[in-house]
């Protein structure tokens, strides 16, 4: 019977094709609840904001009919968008330095097991745990002149004899900015490149050790190259971040004083609901957008592992 | 036959005559009654911002309890109210009453949000007792779509203890704007953390709110009717910036001046360390340990040379395109009018009323500060434009850098960042 079975390819080839069949439909059905979100929550807005950005689309109005490429000249004659890239692309290098620098050294620190290790590791990453926008409330609170404790704690000690203008300035508001997301941020990059650390093996940093290599030798010529990857995730991590800053911005400093905080997505913000026009909104999204992809890929091939290029 | 004729006639002249006696006075009654819209059950919907809930709220518990119509009211995050009411207007499903603050009225009208109710409001018996701001700005195309709902005005607060102690009348606050400079000043000579006064410096609607009344004291405009040009850099508007920038300059403003955005900027003067400021004209939670209820002095905004205004701002209130229960929602706003809502709701809350003929009332009498801030209404304005929030209002906006140059920055640039709000203004 078996013998016959095989002889005409019947009853197990059609097994055969039948758990081929099923394990494909398992895999689809396994597969469509990530389409259906992925089409729904990202495809589709991106067709929409696609539609938009060639569109005379009025926040109130609706749709008033293609308009292309209007949306996307009115884009730099804007007398905030050049000032806006200029500071974003400033924050994201004060930022991208602080951070992915702030991360690994942190990371270096509690790299190794010890009595108070673990607790150091909590107390970095507790900031993470927050929402952003939580903290920025947060730390408007303390930065505030008529509310904040910073400013009256500072003058008691004998340390300033004036409030602190925490906002008042554009570099104080920079750097006040900065500093809560560094606050907020260095624990989940310490925690990215940890990971990183850890995987490298033992081996190498003794075999170092025996050939007499130096603590700078030994991070520049095996921890950092075989950090890579981490790294590689890090700076993407953080540098796309810088370049779609809003929150922070937008609850610390409402990009002010005088407009040197704008970022490019609070233009975006600012096009869509203060001057209800979601054409130009959308259009300079795409442009974000491209922008973004476009450095990724860049990021990408500069951070391969050269074994793999 | 001629009997039953006649019996006919009887008959159809009795009917006739009782349809007259009674038809008609009914007829009269039901026409009477109908600019108070219809109660009938219907559970209207309705949005408010955050800014003004406790005001919209009071006079929605008072209807839902008064009314067979039910009002479902929704309160909307100030800062968001602008996209979602855009988000529902472009799907078509605007709740069937919302308010809108005064100043963005024109935008909303002219981009078609709300219902056409001019013979509704000529309808109303006390139309004329009506404050015409809110209803001006509600106006478009020779059509109106709104009312007053919540009244916003603004006036100086002084702290009278702060007076007595630097050598000024409590009882005679400034009449000029040189007055309110020199309050200010020997309030602040005090020392300590005593301070003269306080300014939402990186606020725009704050000083729209409170300065602009400076100039329209003065009979100075401050942009042409049509809201399409400014007169921002004008003599008057230099001479208060200078004012206030030497005030900053000198220290007689309390800290935080340059920094403060408008969410706490109402919070200074209960503090009870601020001798004078532009404020709300509200008592509503004034009062506490550190400024005493009869402490709380009240004068309306002055001129340079002396006059009197105010901001008449507020939210106005409409019926949506969408409403499906126009009748109903209008049961809402002409009752808010009446006179025991104004009085029983709004006046007893210790707020500004809608209407002149009750700005004396039972409540208002008790409180000469009350009585202040019903009158000033009359004297106030509200600015008209079509594209004012985002000139004004917009963190981002052309005034916000006018004022920063005028208040800290480099003041020869007014005139460039005035071309500046003009482009904006345009529609």
């Amino acid at each position: 019977m078996t013998a016959a079975s095989r002889r005409t390819g019947g009853p197990s080839s059609t097994a055969r094709l039948s758990l081929r069949r099923s394990r494909q439909l398992q895999g689809i059905a396994y597969a469509t609840p990530t389409i259906v979100l992925v089409a729904v929550f990202f495809i589709l807005p991106l067709l929409l904001v696609g539609r938009m950005s060639v569109s005379d689309w009025s926040l109130l109005s609706g749709d008033r009919g293609i308009n292309f490429p209007d949306n996307f000249a009115e884009i730099t004659p804007n007398r905030l968008f050049w000032p806006a890239v200029v500071f974003t692309i400033e924050y994201t290098l004060l930022v991208t330095v602080l951070l992915v620098g702030l991360g690994l050294g942190l990371a270096l620190l509690v790299q190794e097991g010890g009595r108070y290790v673990g607790g150091l590791r909590t107390i970095f990453l507790l900031p993470v745990a927050v929402g952003l926008a939580s903290a920025s409330l947060l730390f408007w609170g303390l930065y505030s002149p008529s509310i904040g404790p910073i400013g009256p704690v500072l003058q008691q000690m004998g340390l300033t004899s004036e409030p602190i203008s925490f906002l008042g300035t554009p570099l104080a508001a920079l750097l006040s900015t900065t500093f809560l997301i560094v606050w907020k941020f260095a624990g989940l990059y310490m925690l990215i490149l940890l990971v990183g650390l850890q995987a490298i093996p033992r081996e190498v940093y003794e075999a170092a050790a025996v050939d007499g290599a130096s603590r700078s030798q030994t991070l520049r010529r095996i921890t950092l190259p075989l950090l890579r990857p981490s790294l590689a995730l890090a700076l993407i991590l953080c540098i796309t971040g810088s370049l779609l800053a809003f929150d922070q911005f937008f609850i610390l400093t409402k990009g002010g004083p005088n407009n040197s905080t704008v970022t490019v997505v609070q233009l975006i913000y600012r096009e869509a609901f203060q001057r209800q026009n979601l054409g130009t909104a959308a259009a300079l999204s795409i442009i974000v957008l491209i922008v973004l992809l476009a450095l990724n890929v860049v990021q990408f091939r500069g951070l391969r592992s050269p074994d793999k290029a | 036959m001629r009997d039953f004729r006649k019996t006919l006639m009887v008959a159809m002249g009795t009917t006739a005559i009782t349809v007259g006696l009674f038809a008609g006075p009914l007829g009269v009654a039901a026409q009477d009654d109908a600019w108070q819209g219809v109660d009938d059950g219907t559970t209207v919907t309705m949005w408010t911002r955050a800014a003004t809930q406790a005001r919209s709220q009071a006079l929605v518990d008072a209807y839902n309890a008064s009314h067979q119509n039910q009002i479902e009211l929704t309160v909307v995050p100030t800062d968001d109210y602008q996209a979602v009411v855009g988000a529902a207007a472009g799907s078509n499903s605007l709740p069937d009453l919302f308010s809108a603050d005064v100043v963005f009225m024109p935008n909303w009208t002219s981009q078609g949000l709300f219902t056409d109710i001019t013979d509704k409001i000529a309808s109303l018996p006390f139309i004329d007792q009506v404050g015409p701001a809110h209803i001006d700005a509600s106006t478009w195309d020779g059509k109106k779509y709104g009312l007053p709902f919540v009244i916003d005005l603004s006036v100086w607060m002084y702290n009278k203890e702060l007076f007595r102690q630097a050598g000024l009348d409590p009882e005679k606050p400034p009449t000029t704007l040189a007055e309110f400079d020199a309050a200010a000043r020997a309030v602040d000579a005090l020392g300590g953390d005593i301070n003269g006064t306080f300014f939402g410096g990186s606020c725009g609607g704050c000083n729209v709110f409170t300065w602009w009344p400076i100039s329209w004291a003065d009979g100075e405009p401050v942009m042409n009717p049509e809201g399409t040009e400014s007169y921002l850099n004008s003599e008057t508007m230099r001479t208060i910036y200078s004012t206030f920038r030497a005030l900053h300059e000198d220290g007689i403003t309390a800290p935080g001046t340059q920094e403060e955005q408008g969410p706490t900027w109402t919070g200074f003067f209960p503090q009870g360390n601020i001798g004078i400021m532009p404020m709300p004209a509200s008592l509503q939670g004034m009062a506490n340990d550190n400024l005493k209820d009869e402490d709380i002095g009240v004068t309306q905004i002055a001129g340079i040379n002396g006059g009197q205004s105010t901001f008449v701002g507020g939210d106005s209130i409409g019926i949506s395109r969408d409403s499906k229960v126009a009748d109903q929602a209008w049961s809402f706003l002409a009752w808010m009018l009446g006179d025991e809502a104004q009085v029983e709701v709004v006046a007893k809350g210790g707020n500004v009323v809608a209407r002149t003929d009750l700005a004396d009332n039972q409540y208002s009498s008790a409180d000469p500060r009350l009585v202040l801030f019903n009158s000033v209404a009359g004297v106030g304005e509200t600015p008209f434009a079509l594209n004012f929030g985002q000139t004004y209002n917009d963190p981002q906006g052309p005034w916000l850098v006018l004022l920063y140059d005028a208040l800290f920055g480099d003041a020869s640039l007014i005139d460039a960042d005035n071309d500046a709000i003009n482009d904006s203004l345009q529609p």
